[in-house]
């Protein structure tokens, strides 16, 4: 077991390297000149811009840059923005929020998905499951953009239940943009619950169970959500990556400080190592969200075993 | 251990005339989209202590399905019993509310599946599988319920039963599985056990040890056993009497002996003569013709009748009902006489 982690841990290497890369060369070609984004409409006194474009290996060639990079990121260090902040210090606070966010989405994504699929599953082919099975398509169907903005003028500031925006009230803050991120990922999780427990419940050892003498709420609570379980935990351990990285528009139109905010202004900014900061930690959290899935695999099924 | 059950039928003891289990004119029907498909169309048999029952049939015969009725365990919809009974010492199940009928289930009939792989769940160990039964209707502690687990493992003879009973079942082999399934259906000492097809899925040897040890417990508890089988291989030294199916019918009750000695029913017949036997080496094997029937569209009169030997005009018309034909037997063919006579000679 525990070689098996190390040995995906190693794993891991490359696809760092190769995704810190692709970023790298992406930012590098962007148009513009970062020195003179920093500046805005500002004249800059043109031997301070040689000074920091000494200073930021601005004039050696990409590979030489992205050379230096790696070396300070694989002593942990991040880098400096060109306003001389450190990205760690930028990145702490904003990864709290997002990972605020994306673990209030995730949860309600857990809680609401499995338990609507549940519910569905139990009355397959009736109107309870047509009208889960309709709304679910439903909520797939509006954009997160339409989403946000409806339930923050309905339920924010029309009915009050929730703060509009803001991370002023707490956990509470995190509650409607927290619905609104897990939108789409709580219906396809209640259809892929659904099916799930649809299929685990034709099973033969279902039919074993029952003729057990099992009451059914062991039947199903038991024997059949175990099983069913399986597939859902694979489907959310790669959603928590697609939640923090995709928490862009829900950060923006409910003005919460994460990293998808910071994402966005650091990619006008042209601020190359916060955006790559930020996407390599994004993709160590992706690759270690899913050795959890792998691991939490071997847990729930026993006929899985890691070498 | 406490007793949970407070059941409203009566206990085990002297049965009167009533026999164990009693099928009485059973109909099952599945309701699908292309129609009523009548798998079970007014089947009647009787077990009693200690005897075993061969049900014989192929694929589509409603040997299964009729099992199934008898433990409850038929999903409806899209099944439903729109005649018959079955009694269970002299109470009709069909017509128990459901909370009475689970202290049946399980406990007092129970049964064993075809292929005790995908029949035991993959994610708990067996010893939990087989504990569940004194957990749940008995109420024992975990501890208690692992013991009486390897108890059974033992006596269904797994080997090393006390460290595999936190083995899972894709740990185990064919017949060691099976054991399990066997050792999980006979926890609380049941009055009926039905074994649908227990050794199908297994090699020959094995199947054998099988047959052997569900022979043994039998004779160890006198419950009544029903073998559904369709192979005339397995039946021979186990059953006492036997019931062949056809269509969702009986067409013949009879005797173990009798049945082997001389068929009444021309399907039997050719059940009998399809047995590869060694005097015979070398000649073609032979086979009844054309196909089972489709559920969906049954053959008018007799639904044998488009493979039958011996038919007649009337055979295309005329339903032929469950003719007595002996005391302990019965046969479903206008022309039993002829079949009967042609057999012996």
């Amino acid at each position: 077991m525990s070689r098996y982690i190390i040995r995906r841990l190693i794993q891991a290497i490359p696809v760092l390297l190769g995704a810190t890369l692709l970023i790298y060369a992406i930012v590098f070609a962007l148009p513009g000149d970062p020195i003179a984004a920093l500046m805005g409409e500002k004249r800059m006194d043109p031997n301070l811009v040689d000074i920091m474009r000494e200073q930021y290996h601005l004039n050696d060639p990409f590979l030489v840059q992205y050379w230096y990079y790696l070396v300070g990121l694989f002593g942990g260090d991040f880098g400096k923005t060109f306003a001389g902040v450190p990205v760690t210090d930028i990145m702490a606070g904003k990864f709290q929020v997002t990972i605020n966010l994306a673990m209030t989405a995730l949860v309600m994504e857990a809680v609401i998905g499995v338990g609507l699929g549940l519910y569905a599953a139990l009355r397959h082919g009736r109107a309870q499951d047509s009208m889960v099975l309709a709304s679910t398509l439903v909520l797939i169907s509006i954009p997160t953009l339409v989403t946000g903005f409806v339930l923050q003028l309905l339920l924010g500031v029309k009915v009050g239940l929730f703060p509009v925006a803001g991370v002023t009230d707490g956990w509470r803050s995190y509650l409607l943009p927290g619905f609104v991120l897990a939108g789409t990922s709580i219906a396809y999780l209640t259809r892929l619950t659904r099916t799930s427990l649809v299929e685990t419940l034709r099973a033969d050892y279902i039919r074993t169970a029952v003729a057990k003498g099992l009451p059914r709420r062991r039947v199903v609570g038991r024997h059949a959500l175990r099983n069913a379980l399986i597939p859902l935990i694979t489907y959310l351990g790669a959603d928590l990556g697609t939640l923090m990285g995709g928490a862009v528009i829900t950060e923006t139109i409910f003005n919460l400080p994460g990293i998808g905010q910071q994402l966005f202004s650091s990619v006008y900014l042209r601020e190359q190592s916060v955006v790559v900061g930020i996407v390599t930690v994004l993709v160590l959290i992706y690759i270690l969200a899913n050795l959890i899935v792998d691991l939490l695999y071997a847990v729930l099924d026993p006929r899985i075993r890691y070498e | 251990m406490k007793k949970t059950s407070t059941s409203v039928l009566p206990a085990g003891g002297a049965l009167g005339d009533e026999p164990l289990l009693a099928v009485d004119d059973l109909h099952v029907e599945f309701v699908t989209r292309q129609g009523v498909v009548k798998a079970v169309n007014g089947v009647s048999y009787s077990l009693n202590p200690g005897e075993t029952l061969a049900v014989l049939g192929e694929s589509g015969s409603g040997k299964s399905v009729t099992a199934q009725a008898i433990m409850g365990i038929l999903d409806m919809p899209p099944a439903r019993i729109p005649r018959g009974e079955v009694r269970f010492r002299g109470t009709d199940l069909l017509r128990l509310p459901e909370d009475a009928r689970s202290q049946v289930r399980g406990q007092r009939v129970a049964m064993i599946f075809q292929d005790a792989l995908s029949a035991l769940n993959p994610v708990f160990t067996v010893g939990s599988q087989i504990g569940e039964m004194f957990r749940v209707h008995r109420g024992a502690s975990r501890r208690d319920a692992e013991k009486k687990a390897v108890e059974l493992m033992d006596r269904v003879r797994i080997p090393g039963a006390r460290q595999r009973v936190h083995d899972y079942p894709h740990q185990f082999s064919g017949g060691m599985r099976q054991r399990i399934m066997i050792a999980m259906s006979i926890a609380l000492d049941p009055e009926v056990l039905i074994a649908d097809e227990p050794t199908t899925a297994l090699d020959v040897t094995v199947q054998a040890q099988i047959m052997e040890l569900l022979a043994e417990l039998q004779r160890e508890s006198n419950m009544g056993l029903i073998l559904i089988t369709h192979d005339l291989g397995v039946v021979a030294d186990v059953a006492d009497k036997i019931a062949v199916m056809y269509g969702g019918r009986i067409v013949e009750n009879a005797l173990v002996h009798d049945i082997y000695r001389a068929p009444a029913h021309p399907y039997t017949k050719g059940l009998l003569d399809s047995i590869p036997r060694v005097d015979q080496k070398g000649q073609e094997l032979y086979a009844i013709k054309g196909m089972p029937p489709n559920l969906l569209a049954m053959p008018s009169g007799c639904a044998f009748h488009p493979r039958c030997p011996y038919r007649q005009d009337n055979c295309v018309t005329e339903a032929p009902p469950l003719y007595e034909i002996g005391p302990t037997r019965s046969s479903a063919c206008h022309y039993w006489r002829e079949v009967l006579d042609g057999s012996h000679g």
